[in-house]
């Protein structure tokens, strides 16, 4: 039914995204791009794609700051305006979208507020899609406790925070953990908002997509835990677990693991993981999160086989993401003049 | 069938059985066959414009929002929309040719060309309509997906109108039986006179 009635609020907006995400940079473009001399020339390149309008106003040497900015403003632009033309559930699912850089904010400037740094210098470094209103009089801010106040009253991450961080646990020491339980609230929402609120085509995609990410991190954790002092069930409670992710028996083995070698053999039973986990071994210079991100870009492009689902609006803003991800490194290479690594990037299209 | 003409009880779960269709045979001659004949032009146009209009609005949204990046593909994907609108004609004209057959009540109802016609020309009208709803509904999501794949890669479009092509056809066929169907109605004027 989805086919039907999908394109009456959304149609529009779709094909807007398809239309944006076709012009986003290819294979040859990354090669043209890894072979400039200066980002000057990489401005040249990029002129005559999507971003020659952006840059146009930015003076002649171009910075990699000045580039980031850029790109950084576009993705906002792109977002706010899709944002502000769309509907209900469509609008609450591109809420949904921007939590993940809110949840990092509000880590960052918790993180901030337990060394006692000013936070008006840390909001210039937050993420523009993860402003919430009233971030501005968070600069008020001195204690943790008034800290977590201002986000239960004025966020929408709220019923997260309720729900996994207590007011006492505000230390130093547990902010990794409270973003990871921040992280596995979030994807249990998402997940529920899109297969069972939204469901149709659209639960179907980001169930795949959902899942991927919440395995992401069970691994991520998993290695970033190995060599510290978090305790194997606190560990287990970290990962996030939605249904189409590993199986049981997977993460059980993992939450057990206590070297590398015991997390190789757990993902062993995973076809999919087991080929990512292989090949970063081989290719030295792909870590194992470049090779996620390869993979997650696979997905993000098979999403756009099927029509008439919001999958679509979550892979062009991950696909923009890695974009930006690219070219700063590429220009970040350039200018540190380390030419053989700046054909090092993870390719979208 | 019981005197007083209620259908028995049992009828309830026996309603295949032609003894128990009394009642509806009753309900159906209390009405009189032009009720029957307009009913079938109205359905013949309206559920061919609610389809085409369907039709165009799933094309054209997606048309609208792809030729933002893509402006090249408006006038090609015009004929998406047009084949919607094709829909549309298709029930103006079964309709036309329905209402042509149906003249001034110059003679009683209960007259057996007259009821056939006007079962007829209600058939004739669910066969054109649902047909061309159908077919409305299928132009206008291959016409979407058209638009879209249009925009990403410039080759596709001819091959994709086939399918389009052939999914407008499915009216056609809607309207050919209708027609048949209409062409033996006759009702009012001189219909007891065998024309």
């Amino acid at each position: 039914m989805d086919m039907l009635t999908f394109n009456a609020d959304n149609g529009y907006l779709e094909a807007v995204v398809r239309g944006l995400k076709a012009s986003l940079l290819r294979r040859q473009d990354y090669t043209n791009l890894a072979q400039c001399e200066s980002p000057e020339d990489m401005r040249t390149i990029l002129n005559s794609s999507d971003y020659g309008l952006w840059l146009q106003n930015e003076p002649a040497p171009l910075q990699t700051q000045a580039l980031y900015d850029c790109l950084m403003n576009r993705l906002v632009y792109d977002f706010r305006s899709i944002r502000g033309q769309s509907y209900a559930p469509l609008s609450t699912f591109l809420d949904y979208v921007t939590y993940p850089y809110m949840i990092d904010n509000l880590v960052l400037l918790l993180m901030g507020v337990l060394r006692n740094r000013d936070l008006s210098e840390l909001l210039d470094k937050c993420h523009p899609l993860g402003l919430f209103e009233g971030i501005a009089t968070l600069t008020a801010i001195h204690s943790p406790e008034e800290l977590y106040r201002e986000i239960l009253v004025d966020t929408p991450l709220a019923p997260y925070f309720a729900e996994c961080v207590n007011v006492h646990d505000l230390t130093e020491m547990n902010v990794e953990i409270i973003r990871n339980l921040l992280y596995k609230a979030y994807l249990t929402d998402f997940y529920q908002l899109c297969v069972e609120r939204i469901g149709g085509m659209t639960g179907s995609i980001m169930a795949t997509l959902i899942a991927f990410e919440a395995d992401r991190r069970v691994i991520n954790i998993t290695l970033n835990s190995l060599e510290t002092s978090l305790r194997k069930d606190e560990r287990m409670m970290l990962f996030p677990r939605v249904p189409g992710g590993l199986d049981d028996e997977i993460i059980q083995r993992l939450g057990r693991a206590d070297d590398l070698q015991a997390v190789a053999m757990a993902l062993d039973l995973s076809s999919t993981y087991r080929a990512l986990f292989q090949r970063a071994a081989e290719r030295g210079e792909y870590s194992l999160e470049d090779q996620f991100l390869e993979f997650e870009m696979k997905l993000l492009r098979e999403s756009f086989d099927a029509q008439f689902h919001y999958g679509v609006f979550y892979a062009y803003f991950r696909m923009l993401e890695q974009e930006i991800r690219n070219l700063t490194w590429i220009a970040e290479c350039i200018t540190q003049k380390q030419f053989a690594h700046a054909s090092r990037v993870v390719p979208i299209l | 069938m019981q005197p007083n003409g209620a259908a028995p009880l049992n009828c309830l779960w026996r309603w295949v059985l032609p003894e128990c269709w009394g009642p509806l045979g009753i309900l159906f001659e209390q009405i009189s066959p032009y009720w029957f004949a307009y009913v079938g032009v109205a359905l013949a146009i309206g559920l061919s414009v609610l389809g085409a209009a369907w039709g165009i609005f799933i094309t054209g949204s997606s048309l609208v929002g792809a030729s933002i990046q893509a402006p090249r593909i408006t006038s090609k994907n015009l004929v998406s929309v047009i084949f919607c609108e094709a829909v549309a004609i298709y029930g103006i004209i079964a309709a036309i040719v329905m209402a042509t057959r149906i003249g001034y009540a110059s003679v009683a109802e209960s007259d057996p060309v007259t009821k056939f016609g006007g079962y007829a020309l209600f058939a004739a009208g669910l066969v054109v309509g649902l047909s061309n709803l159908f077919c409305g509904l299928s132009v206008g999501v291959t016409g979407s997906s058209c638009a879209l794949a249009d925009a990403q890669d410039a080759t596709i479009f001819v091959k994709l109108l086939i399918v389009e092509i052939f999914a407008s056809a499915l009216g056609l066929f809607g309207v050919i039986v209708g027609i048949i169907i209409s062409s033996k109605a006759t009702l009012g004027g001189d219909a007891s006179a065998g024309r």
